[in-house]
């Protein structure tokens, strides 16, 4: 079955590329109440930035760290600021249908400022293989693999070991009891908003080499993260981890498995399910009901 | 208010009206297409303002209601069947459907049941394009007859319009009855606080159940018009956007307004049209312009002249106070 080893890996460097977003989408969702429509742009926006930048000149170093400065700027702090802050006390609702015509207008930008074709991108890992337990795996996965391995941990170190990342917690769960005991929740969920860029800019990285950048590109990864968010656990950073690895690995061996025509159902039903009989997630906390 | 205020509102309801039918007499034939687009997808957004804006019930499907509705109608009128018929189907199964899909709201509510919803019209999108033998697959189905109604025509695109028209009269007449019977005060009542509604002896799970089934018969009205004012459907119509697109129109309109989903609508529909002359910038505008909006009143352009006739009556509330305390001074 070397076939299904290969399925796997490639399925799990998606998958952990999707996990990236989910983190950040969960994030905005524990500290704002925020669902973010426009995720997947966020995720195509920073592969154009740091395109742009090397269009002006710049090595692909430098534009890589631009491009990931510039995301922080806009669909963090200026997201937050100029669409999320006003919103926020208006209910869910509003503001998610915000974020969907901010994913339009995202798209409409790339698309008029930048163009409707698809360019290619460089890959931070060079292209080959090498050999793993006697299977050719490419370099690409493994660099995939081991960049968002990297940057989760980092991430789960952040929340869970530093004061910092307690006070986010501690933001999110109750920001009421949180301002009482003097944490500064508004400069939390800043935080959140510039981490959510962070990550989105990082996914940017790893997945435009392999997918190309397109204005489009968007579509199909903002769902897939999603999924995986609402899969694992909508309120729970390690469920949106497990539920980003698990469609990928889900997506490539329904690809290869069930039909190339309706692989993209198999997350689908997947996703009712869960909802239908463990609606907090595979690894979630159940929500106190508000009525 | 006060006692003019009736009258001058059927006015302008009866102005509008005739304007809606005169003024179009003139246009060419791209104009008739939108107005006559912006008819169809009021009618569907009036299915989702029924779920959501009454009933509380999100929904991010209604997209493929019309979908069903679309294909419902196509297939049958290219095999010989009258478009009312092909109306009928499309209500009973977009119906069915819906119900079944009112399941879920019983055990989920809020965002969960908004993703229930999404993954349901992702695989709706998935069926019009993979079942080939039946939808015609990628390719769609083409050559979508136009109806004879009385003798006469509708190949045209003016007599269509009227149909289009008309069609929205029938189903506007029919919601507006349907939200001031018990069964409408029912659905806010769920919306309101199902716990309530449930103690008040309403049958929660009844309603709720209807209130999915009407919205989405509504959105297969609406696409058993799509596929003859269009003549030719394929599965990219009806994704994910167009549910989204939808529920845009209702909130921006204003959710849970009887008017909103007309100018929600608008908006959706006409906007980008007239931004049109800024090229590719248009959607663009049109992004900026609904998120403007949403920042500037969330609760849609109905909730604005809402707020604002609020805040005139407990002014003049006030002001009717005022009278009578300085009147009761007085008499002291």
């Amino acid at each position: 079955m070397s076939n299904l080893f290969d399925l796997l890996v490639a399925g799990l460097a998606t998958g952990a590329i999707y996990a990236l977003v989910a983190v950040g989408f969960t994030l905005l969702w524990q500290t704002s109440q925020t669902i973010n429509f426009a995720q997947g742009e966020f995720v195509m926006l920073p592969a154009f930035l740091m395109l742009a930048a090397m269009h002006v000149g710049a090595p692909f170093w430098l534009a890589i760290i631009l491009g990931i400065l510039l995301s922080m700027i806009l669909l963090g702090l200026a997201f937050k600021m100029l669409l999320v802050d006003p919103m926020m006390r208006h209910g869910v609702l509003p503001l998610a249908i915000a974020t969907m015509a901010l994913a339009i207008g995202i798209k409409e930008a790339v698309k008029q400022f930048f163009s409707a074709e698809a360019s290619p991108f460089p890959s931070i890992v060079p292209t080959g293989d090498i050999s793993v337990l006697g299977h050719a795996v490419s370099l690409q996965s493994i660099g995939v693999l081991v960049v968002a391995i990297l940057a989760v941990f980092g991430l789960t170190t952040l929340l869970n070991r530093t004061s910092l990342g307690h006070q986010m917690q501690a933001a999110a769960q109750n920001p009421t009891v949180a301002r009482i005991i003097g944490v500064p929740v508004e400069r939390m969920i800043l935080l959140t908003f510039l981490i959510n860029a962070f990550l989105v800019a990082l996914a940017s990285l790893l997945i435009t080499p392999i997918y190309l950048a397109k204005f489009s590109s968007g579509e199909v990864l903002g769902q897939a993260a999603f999924i995986a968010a609402i899969v694992g656990g909508f309120n729970q950073v390690r469920g949106a981890i497990a539920g980003g690895l698990l469609i990928g690995v889900l997506d490539n061996l329904a690809a290869a498995y069930v039909s190339t025509q309706y692989r993209a159902a198999v997350p689908m039903i997947f996703l009712i399910a869960v909802i239908l009989f463990r609606p907090q997630g595979l690894l979630g906390r159940a929500e106190e009901r508000t009525v | 208010m006060s006692g003019y205020a009736k009258p001058l509102k059927i006015a302008l309801g009866l102005a509008v009206i005739a304007g809606l039918i005169v003024i179009p007499m003139n246009f060419n034939r791209y104009g008739l297409f939108i107005l006559s687009q912006w008819a169809v997808m009021t009618i569907a957004a009036m299915g989702l303002n029924l779920t959501l804006g009454y009933a509380g019930q999100v929904s991010l499907a209604q997209g493929a209601f019309v979908g069903i509705g679309a294909y419902a109608a196509a297939i049958m009128t290219t095999h010989g069947w009258p478009l009312p018929a092909a109306i009928a189907v499309a209500i009973a199964l977009s119906f069915a459907v819906g119900w079944v899909l009112g399941y879920p709201a019983l055990r989920v509510q809020h965002h969960y049941l908004a993703f229930v919803t999404l993954a349901f019209s992702t695989l709706a999108f998935l069926v019009f394009r993979n079942e080939s033998w039946l939808t015609g697959g990628i390719y769609g189905i083409s050559g979508i007859p136009r109806p004879h109604f009385f003798g006469i025509a509708t190949n045209k695109p003016l007599p269509f319009y009227y149909i289009c028209l008309g069609s929205l009269a029938i189903v506007s007449l029919a919601v507006w009855w349907l939200i001031r019977s018990p069964w409408g005060r029912a659905f806010m009542a769920l919306r309101e606080n199902p716990l309530r509604a449930q103690s008040l002896g309403i049958d929660t799970r009844r309603y709720t159940l209807m209130a999915f089934a009407i919205g989405s018969a509504l959105g297969g009205v609406a696409g058993a018009l799509y596929a003859p004012l269009t003549q030719y459907i394929d599965p990219v119509p009806f994704n994910l956007s167009l549910s989204l697109d939808l529920l845009m129109m209702v909130i921006v309109g204003g959710a849970g307004f009887y008017f909103g989903p007309f100018l929600g609508a608008m908006i959706a529909v006409l906007l980008p049209e007239w931004l049109r002359f800024t090229e590719g910038y248009y959607l663009m505008l049109y992004a900026i312009a609904v998120m403007g909006l949403l920042i500037w009143s969330p609760t849609g352009i109905l909730g604005i002249l809402d707020r604002h006739m609020a805040a005139r009556r407990t002014k003049a509330a006030s002001a009717l106070r005022a009278v009578a305390k300085s009147r009761l001074e007085t008499a002291q």
